[in-house]
């Protein structure tokens, strides 16, 4: 057998951009031709906007990879790279010479990605080979009181979003009595725009596995949960196989390599439900209840599944404990900032060039992350705003691009670092209709059980669609506000005591977009319909008829070259026109 | 005759599913996940089977099928598109392609079955492709970067093999 591995990334964005064409057309062509090569799968490296991507290795010229693949193009790489010739395809990464990303990589520290897109998810050997599981070794034979002390002076926080201590809340869970325990994986990750556990769980399994058998061990606890949406059915498949395959070894399962350790651990699929992210519905819910938040205290470290101390923790903290174990707390807190140590995943998406996973330490500027490496804006309009923390967090203005990447310093721009969803706006988006868009989210998720949470979030969605639709009237801004804090001081759980900030946030920095939709009926950014207004300026108009032939609704008249005129009763702002002029003369305002 | 026999027949299913989670009552989340798999929907009649032989009370076991999205006692059509219309795909423009599916298969955010029951459209919030937004996925097949245009071809191929085996 050679060495060479063609490497394909089937990752749920993979398979949305064609990677399974390629795969099988790779595989049709090995057999076809008799090649001795290897075809393996891997997950996702985060390049979503380079999808399908495909890795090349084994030869002289080093580990190439390749973007942007067709069935028809990796047959052509595929030669090159057996010949020993230049690729001519897209190389997005090369080990040896030049690509174009490869800068992109190099401005990223990789702790939780370590693996993602590297070994092949399905495969226990592959996460062995990287140093899989010596974590678990090295703590099986440490005191537990010494890996609560390691993962606490780590400074490592919780990476769910609320930044709590987790060597803390995993002191709480030792001390705390009960014959009973749990551990508890949050994969529930449901703020819309944000998906780096969903790579973290499809693309290093095993790295979950392992970080909570290593806390299970140190906290006491015999059992554990992972808590995963069900809309990552790949997910769920890659964790099922690890966990099976974890067994077998000795890794999960009766006296842990050969110790009197035993940890088993379960999958609960989620149903639906965007609150049930939030740790005491989460448990209600693997408890088989509706999933609605409780009052805390108790905490779930004192009283959490079936009333019994348990711990919860994001996927994204899992995912480091191992390398903390293996690595040491001074190495981890050499990265990031005093009280935000480590390295910090985002999800870049929206109108930002690069699109995907990346992780950088805590501590670089957030312009820095969008420019340096998410590439800069992908549209040829200016920056507007970055939304971050989903429906509890807030729009960054091009102002405070300069915030630094840790939680006291996003805290205070009134957004939240939240679990590392970064949607990047531009000029045209409309911060009222982003507003409206949370407020219409977090109403229909809020579980009903808090008056203010369930029926203030509706009445300002109420309000906000009203501005809108050009309905809104001065007043509203001070009921927004007023309802915005009654519904923060009147909610039992995070969901309704965030739910105003996108509001708040975009009130706060975009106040003028808001008075424009109330003074003028007008939409700066041509975003909200009803304030749209199509027309054609007599100055630029040539009459060269294209508008009036793609109109759906025939509401354009002029015969050639003669001035045309939109029936603005008709139209119905499908924009295109606009798109179709070639002469700018359709303007929209 | 034969709807009777098949309904017992379905009722077995049920059984067999009720076994599968040890009649344990702290799995009914997963329990009327293997319901609605197999029924695709959550009929009530198999709902109050599943409260009485679970021994807990059917407005505890209605009080879960509603509290969670994925749940649905209303019959699916063939078909489900479901398009994402979390913050990524909002800002990309998932609302356009949004209207467009509605507008052709004559549904809403009410009505999301079509009459023929071939189709059912629902929205989603985000499903982790961001990467790729707008997302919309056709029976299980994910489609990334998707325009007004795109979605409406995707359908129509659909609706194209259906007038074929019909
Ligand atoms: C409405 C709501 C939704 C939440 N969703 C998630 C989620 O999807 N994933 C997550 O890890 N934490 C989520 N959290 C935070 C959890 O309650 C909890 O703080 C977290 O899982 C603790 O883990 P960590 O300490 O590792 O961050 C949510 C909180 C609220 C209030
Ligand atoms: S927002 Fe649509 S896939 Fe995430």
């Amino acid at each position: 057998m050679s060495n060479v591995v063609v490497k394909v990334g089937v990752a749920s964005c993979g398979l949305a951009a064609g990677a399974g064409d390629v795969f099988s057309r790779v595989q049709e062509y090995i057999s076809e031709q008799k090649l001795d090569i290897s075809l393996v799968k891997t997950a996702c490296i985060g390049m979503c906007f380079e999808e399908p991507i495909v890795a090349l290795s084994g030869m002289d010229a080093g580990t190439i990879i390749m973007g942007k693949v067709t069935a028809d193009s990796i047959i052509e790489s595929l030669d090159d790279y057996l010949a020993g010739n230049p690729i001519r395809q897209r190389v997005i990464l090369a080990e040896k010479g030049d690509a174009i990303h490869n800068e992109l990589l190099a401005n990223q520290k990789r702790i939780v990605l370590r693996n993602c897109g590297v070994i092949n998810p399905e495969s226990l050997p592959d996460y062995e080979a990287t140093g899989g599981y010596t974590a678990l070794r090295i703590a099986l034979e440490m005191e537990r009181e010494d890996i609560i002390t390691t993962i606490k002076d780590s400074g490592l926080r919780g990476r769910g979003g609320a930044g709590f201590s987790t060597g803390m809340k995993w002191g709480f869970a030792f001390n705390a009595v009960g014959d009973k325990k749990y551990v508890v994986c949050n994969a529930d990750e449901g703020d819309p725009g944000a998906f780096m556990d969903r790579s973290v769980l499809e693309g290093d399994p095993h790295s979950i596995l392992e970080g909570m058998a290593i806390g299970a061990f140190a906290m006491g606890a015999d059992e554990g949960y992972i808590y995963c949406r069900a809309e990552y059915p790949l997910a769920i498949k890659h964790l099922k196989i690890a966990i099976a395959d974890a067994e077998q070894k000795g890794y999960l399962g009766n006296n842990i390599l050969g110790t009197d350790f035993s940890f088993d651990l379960h999958i609960k699929e989620g149903a639906g439900a965007f609150v049930c992210g939030e740790e005491t519905a989460l448990m209600a819910s693997i408890e088989g209840k509706r999933g609605m938040p409780t009052i805390r205290p108790p905490f779930p470290a004192e009283s959490g599944l079936w009333g019994k101390p348990t711990n919860i923790n994001n996927v994204e903290t899992w995912a480091n404990i191992s390398w903390i174990i293996n690595n040491g707390a001074d190495a981890y807190k050499q990265y990031g900032t005093e009280k935000s140590t480590g390295t910090k995943v985002f999800a870049l998406a929206g109108k930002i060039k690069n699109s995907g996973l990346i992780e950088v330490p805590m501590g670089v500027t957030i312009r820095d992350v969008i420019y340096k490496v998410g590439g800069g804006m992908k549209t040829e309009l200016p920056f507007k705003a970055v939304q971050l923390g989903g429906p509890s967090g807030g729009c960054i203005p091009e102002a405070l691009l300069d915030t630094i990447v840790d939680y006291d310093s996003i805290n205070k721009t009134g957004a939240i670092m939240g679990s590392g969803g970064m949607v990047v706006m531009d000029q045209g988006t409309c911060m009222v209709d982003v507003a409206r868009f949370f407020l219409n989210f977090t109403q229909n998720e809020s579980c009903g059980k808090c008056t203010f949470c369930r029926i203030g979030t509706r009445r300002m969605l109420e309000i906000l669609t009203n501005i809108t639709e050009g309905k809104g009237k001065l007043e509203d801004i001070t009921t927004l506000e007023q309802l915005a804090t009654n519904i923060i001081k009147g909610s039992l759980c995070g969901l309704g005591q965030t739910a105003p900030n996108p509001v708040l946030t975009t009130l706060k920095y975009f106040r003028d977009e808001y008075l424009a939709h109330i003074e003028e009926k007008r939409c700066p950014a041509g975003v909200c319909t009803s304030l749209l207004r199509y027309e054609i300026d007599p100055e630029k108009c040539i009459g060269c008829t294209a508008c009036a032939r793609k109109c759906p609704v025939n509401c354009i008249s002029g015969s050639v070259k003669q001035v045309h005129n939109i029936d603005q009763d008709l139209c119905i702002k499908c924009g295109a026109c606009y798109s179709t002029c070639k002469f700018g003369a359709v303007k929209k305002g | 005759m034969d709807s009777a026999n098949n309904a017992a027949r379905s009722f077995n299913k049920v059984i067999e599913i009720l076994d599968r989670y040890d009649r344990n009552a702290s799995k009914i989340i997963p329990i009327l996940q293997s319901v609605q798999e197999e029924y695709r929907y959550l009929p009530q009649e198999v709902l109050t089977f599943v409260a009485t032989s679970l021994n807990v009370s059917p407005a505890r076991l209605y009080g879960v099928a509603t509290f969670y999205s994925h749940f649905s006692l209303e019959p699916k059509g063939k078909h489900i598109l479901k398009m994402c219309d979390g913050t990524a795909c909002h800002v990309r423009g998932s609302s356009a392609v949004i209207d467009a599916l509605r507008d052709k298969l004559g549904l809403s955010a009410k009505k999301i079955t079509t009459d023929d029951m071939l189709f059912t459209f629902e929205t989603v919030s985000c499903l982790g492709a961001c990467g790729l937004a707008p997302v919309l996925v056709v029976d299980e097949a994910i489609h990334g970067q998707v325009t007004p245009e795109v979605a409406l071809q995707l359908l129509d191929e659909i609706v194209q093999k259906e007038q074929q085996h019909a």
